[in-house]
């Protein structure tokens, strides 16, 4: 395998897992979050307002990790700066 | 594929672009300030009002429950900040449905700057409030020893801010532009719909995040007054 190959297979192998992966944690807990919002909104009804928003922005806050893994996977697939390096080094010569 | 709207580039000279970003960020602008002048100018205190008045009344006052909603006692101090984060950002992830049209947020520039907004700000209303030596104080409570410890976490909640908004919008402009590939017609229309729920859920989530931290930064000298 030339060095071309080789990043084009880690780069798609590591996209898929890092986002694989870091949607498992993030599910699991937007999982937990919305449960027990449920069971407290169930309870007391009145506090709808309050409840609502402290999950949306606890709901936002876990969300982010996933995102993180979204966009190095993003970048890894359409934007990677190893690729591109490659790509500038073997044209440049 | 682009990731961004900043490799869109309408006009270069020398290191200076003018790129779709900055474009769509003026034209954004210059529709708020220009709509809210003109609603704003002929504004009447009768029963009789015009309906943009009322869409005005409408979101300004949202916008001052839910800021108050957060913990701000006095939320005309901060409309202002809060309210132009609100709008700007939930206008540029609105836009979506003009074909052609690539969110200003969905590039890391613009979202950097928005955070960096924040970042100053928090401190800036602190000290406003509170006073430098008791804003500087916060600091090192409970102990000294959590000092670079909240310095890392100012930094980094910048960081998470600017990151998730940015991850957020780019993420929807991608997945529709990967679906338009797979499955031409149909669900990329959906996913569109699925963008303009998350773009409004983050343009909320991004000002009521920010009205938080400047809640926490002002938050601490009304306990103590409580206390004594």
């Amino acid at each position: 395998m030339d060095s071309a190959t080789v990043i084009a297979l880690a780069s798609i192998c590591i996209a898929g897992i890092s986002t694989s992966l870091g949607a498992i944690g993030p599910a699991i807990a937007e999982g937990r979050a919305v449960a027990s919002a449920l069971n407290s909104l169930a309870q007391q009804p009145d506090a709808s307002s309050t409840i609502t928003r402290t999950l949306f922005v606890g709901l936002a806050m876990i969300e982010s990790t996933a995102i993180y893994c979204l966009v190095v996977s993003m970048i890894l697939i359409f934007a990677n700066p190893f690729w591109n390096h490659f790509i500038q080094v073997s044209t440049g010569k | 594929m682009s990731l961004s709207p900043d490799s869109i580039i309408f006009w270069q000279y020398g290191i200076f672009k003018l790129n779709a970003t900055i474009v769509t960020t003026w034209i954004l602008m210059l529709t708020l300030i220009i709509s809210s002048k003109l609603i704003s100018k002929k504004l009447s205190k009768n029963l009789e009002r015009s309906g943009w008045q009322n869409l005005l009344e409408i979101i300004i006052t949202m916008i001052e429950k839910q800021i108050e909603g957060v913990g701000l006692a006095e939320p005309h101090k901060y409309i202002s900040f809060l309210g132009t984060l609100f709008l700007f950002i939930g206008l540029s992830s609105l836009c979506i449905i003009i074909p052609g049209y690539e969110p200003p947020t969905g590039s890391l520039s613009t979202t950097v700057a928005l955070s960096l907004c924040v970042f100053v700000a928090v401190p800036y209303f602190g000290i406003k409030e509170r006073g430098l030596g008791n804003y500087l104080s916060s600091y090192i409570q409970p102990t000294a020893i959590m000092l670079p410890f909240n310095i890392i976490s100012e930094a980094s909640r910048t960081l998470a801010l600017s990151v998730r908004l940015f991850g957020n919008m780019m993420s929807g402009t991608m997945i529709v532009g990967i679906l338009l590939t797979i499955t031409p017609f149909l669900f990329p229309v959906v996913m569109t719909l699925m963008g303009l729920l998350t773009g409004m859920v983050q343009a909320y989530i991004f000002s009521i995040l920010a009205g938080v931290y400047i809640a926490a930064a002002i938050r601490v000298k009304n306990k103590q007054t409580q206390k004594t």
